[in-house]
């Protein structure tokens, strides 16, 4: 019974393939998974924009939407009823054309990269060998279609907006890339399958989350900040700036495309979250022993839900950077702490089994962060604000 | 050749065109990301994920993204009206780009010789890729990461010194 | 340490979050329809005009002297004279206004109107719930709607009421003294009549 649960949504996928020929079947399950993850994440979207609304405002101490049903709960249905009826306006000088396909660019590239996310036991689109890269692939192509919106507005927010944008994921997406890298090279696989399999462990009841050892710590922490940087997420949503740059690349779109971008940035959230969670949180495995019997889909889908609860979280706390403390903090700090993750990680291999990889390692990580963080702060490179002229 | 090839094959073919003739400079570097992704998914058709990703990550995620810093930060998008997008010296572009054709055609048709007619497609994993690279391999891939830090410590550098000579 | 701020303001964010639930002292929201806060006596919105007495129409201080519609700075007040007269709070035979209306749209809510009237018989109002479906003729207030009892007016603004009805008063007895002294002269003349004319610069005096 409990195993019908955790693979409900693969035996439905084969009950369904099983009505259609056999020469139809391949196709029937690919458009079925395909159908699945449309249908899925834009719902998720509607329950995180709720929730990010409630839960901002009640750390503001306000109540948030609660007119529209129960509790409010009905809001993100009137919101997209209000995005599909607004007008499309589209400026008198704009690029048409390319006006057009950013916003279907920005969303066909995030949705792709879910194709190879594992979401549950068996639960994968496509297993590919390469599926890490392909995720960086479908991410990094993303920066184009932002390039494309700005720059086709004829807007000088917007070309501004996109180029603090694109300035800021190319950045970010180094020590993104380097702090992923260390759990290939533990796993010895790009696969997310595999990394999912290598920390399906455990020992005293505990998993072996990659997030356990003082690396995989500090690369979850390098690759939670670098994630809140590449979707544009306070406190690094310089690009969308409402106070300076109204909304950066997004100002001269309205009706639908404003909601695909404003989908596909959530979407982005949930892609990158997801990508997150397969890498330093176990993926869909349980995060106790005597859980394992809790549906794989649920973890996965609860982990993802936790981390966009903490990206609020953090939205509702920091103040957004400033556009030299942003690339300081990329270049000066993010970037340095990777590699010098990458070679404890290489530490941590070769040390073999023991305490004493344990110490030198966690000895290793707080101590470049203490003493990093010290210096930057000293130099006022990093760390908080001071202004010459206010206070 | 199947019909997913011809297309992805006119779609680059076509994206290198529009890059080449289109007038307007941040179109053609849109449209040479095009022919980037076609190119990519040529790799993909091939059976090479790790190439056909890398064509990706790097070449749209990077280069044309630096393309089109490039041109936005040097001069306007716009080309002046009126001239014609060949420039004057179109027969000496003519003939390097003839050159190069047919050093990369000979080539090609050398190699062919030598090719079995109906070879299997070899199964290269990002794995095998991986130990080519850290032991047949390893001294090129040595040499270009000493020539990528000398770049990065260069750029650095540059950098430094133009921030020296504001104050 | 780096980092060190953050976490507390994370801190501070996590308890205003959670303690929003707890304590209702924390959600200063007013649900406005179901929940209003009292008016504040100082509150302006929209003109309106006063009456006194319980019918309107006989009540109106208004004379249609149209000052407030030569004053108002968008022209939003519309006032037709009336072809007859009828009398005002002391008595004496005066027109009023046939047509007073005031465009919602249009009003900016400066109390110029307010300022300027010399009958104290235009004043601003704290109702804010304007609006309406009909974006013509229901924007245009007109006169039965804009009067309202000098009782209302007592509730909304009770200090400024209690000062313009003592100026009212004043006046008032002012002008019944004046009356009565006209009437007293006249009586007194009407006595003095066969008497000395020595009393006629006496009745004078007392004017």
């Amino acid at each position: 019974m409990l195993e019908k649960a955790d693979q409900l949504f693969v035996l439905l996928q084969h009950w369904v393939m099983g009505l259609v020929p056999a020469a139809w079947q391949t196709a029937t399950g690919i458009v079925l998974a395909v159908v699945a993850i449309i249908a899925v994440y834009p719902t998720l979207f509607a329950l995180a924009v709720l929730l990010e609304r409630k839960g901002l405002g009640r750390m503001q101490n306000r109540y948030g939407p609660n007119r529209v049903g129960p509790f409010g709960l009905f809001q993100p249905v009137a919101d997209g009823i209000k995005s599909l009826t607004k007008e499309d306006v589209v400026p008198f000088r704009a690029d048409t054309l390319v006006h057009f396909l950013a916003p279907l660019v920005l969303v066909v590239a995030v949705f792709m990269g879910f194709a190879v996310l594992p979401m549950g036991r068996n639960m994968v689109l496509v297993d590919m060998d390469a599926s890490l890269l392909f995720v960086f692939a479908m991410g990094a192509s993303t920066e184009l279609s932002v390039f494309m919106a700005g720059w086709s507005s004829r807007n000088k927010y917007s070309l501004l907006g996109a180029m603090r944008a694109v300035a800021q994921m190319i950045s970010y997406e180094v020590p993104l890339l380097l702090s992923s890298v260390v759990i290939v090279m533990m796993t010895g696989s790009l696969s997310l399958e595999k990394m999912v399999e290598a920390q399906n462990h455990y020992s005293y009841g505990l998993p072996h989350w990659y997030v356990f050892t003082p690396w995989g710590l500090a690369g979850f922490v390098m690759f939670v900040i670098a994630a809140m940087a590449e979707t544009n997420r306070s406190p690094f949503d310089l690009p969308e700036g409402e106070s300076e740059i109204i909304a950066g690349y997004f100002t001269e779109y309205s009706g639908f495309k404003f909601a695909l971008f404003f989908l596909g940035e959530y979407v982005g959230m949930f892609g990158i979250s997801g990508l997150g969670v397969t890498l330093f949180l176990g993926g869909w495995t349980a995060p106790f022993a005597f859980l394992t019997w809790v549906p794989s889909w649920i973890w996965f889908f609860g982990k993802v839900m936790l981390w966009i609860c903490f990206f609020i979280w953090v939205r509702g706390t920091l103040p957004r950077l400033r556009q030299d403390q942003l690339m300081n903090f990329a270049w000066k700090f993010m970037l340095p702490m990777t590699l010098l993750n990458l070679l404890v990680a290489a530490m941590w291999r070769f040390m073999g089994e023991g305490w004493l990889r344990w110490a030198v390692c966690t000895a290793v990580v707080v101590g470049a962060y203490v003493l990093m963080g010290r210096t930057g702060m000293r130099r006022g490179q990093i760390g908080p604000r001071s202004y010459r002229y206010a206070e | 050749m199947s019909i997913a090839f011809v297309l992805v094959s006119a779609l680059t073919i076509a994206g290198g065109l529009a890059a080449v003739l289109l007038k307007n400079l941040v179109h053609c570097a849109l449209a040479v990301s095009v022919a980037f992704a076609g190119l990519a998914f040529l790799f993909l058709q091939l059976d090479a994920q790790f190439a056909g990703f890398a064509q990706i990550l790097v070449y749209i995620g990077a280069v044309a993204i630096l393309v089109v810093f490039a041109i936005l930060l040097t001069r306007g998008a716009e080309s002046p009206k009126g001239e014609s997008v060949f420039s004057r010296a179109w027969q000496a572009g003519l003939a390097i780009a003839a050159a190069v054709f047919a050093v990369l055609g000979w080539a090609i048709l050398q190699g062919a010789a030598e090719l079995p007619a109906n070879a299997a497609t070899p199964q290269v994993t990002v794995n095998d890729i991986g130990h080519a690279l850290m032991s047949r391999y390893v001294l090129p891939l040595e040499i270009v990461a000493l020539l990528l830090t000398a770049a990065l410590i260069g750029a650095v550098i540059v950098a430094m010194h133009e921030k020296e000579r504001a104050k | 340490m780096l980092g060190e701020g953050i976490l507390k303001g994370l801190a501070e964010t996590a308890k205003n979050f959670a303690g929003s639930y707890v304590s209702k002292e924390r959600l200063t929201t007013v649900q406005y329809p179901e929940e209003r806060v009292a008016p504040i006596e100082a509150s302006r919105v929209f003109p309106f005009l006063v009456y006194d007495g319980g019918d309107w129409q006989a009540g109106l201080r208004c004379v249609a002297c149209q000052i407030c519609e030569k004053e108002c700075p968008p022209k939003c007040i519309y006032i037709e004279k009336s072809k007859d007269k009828k009398p005002d709070y002391v008595g004496k035979p005066q027109i009023y206004p046939a047509r007073f209306d005031i465009d919602v749209s249009v009003c900016m809510s400066c109390q110029i109107c307010v300022e300027v009237c010399p009958f104290e018989a235009i004043k601003m109002d704290t109702e804010f719930e304007l609006a309406t479906d009909d974006r013509f003729g229901g924007l245009l207030r007109s006169r039965d709607q804009l009067a309202k009892s000098n009782e209302y007016y007592h509730g909304i603004h009770p200090t400024e009421a209690a000062e313009v009805d003592a100026r009212l008063a004043e006046e008032k007895a002012k002008v019944e003294a004046k009356a009565k002294a006209a009437a007293e002269a006249a009586a007194a003349k009407a006595a003095a009549e066969p008497a000395t004319p020595a009393a006629k610069p006496a009745g004078g005096e007392s004017k």
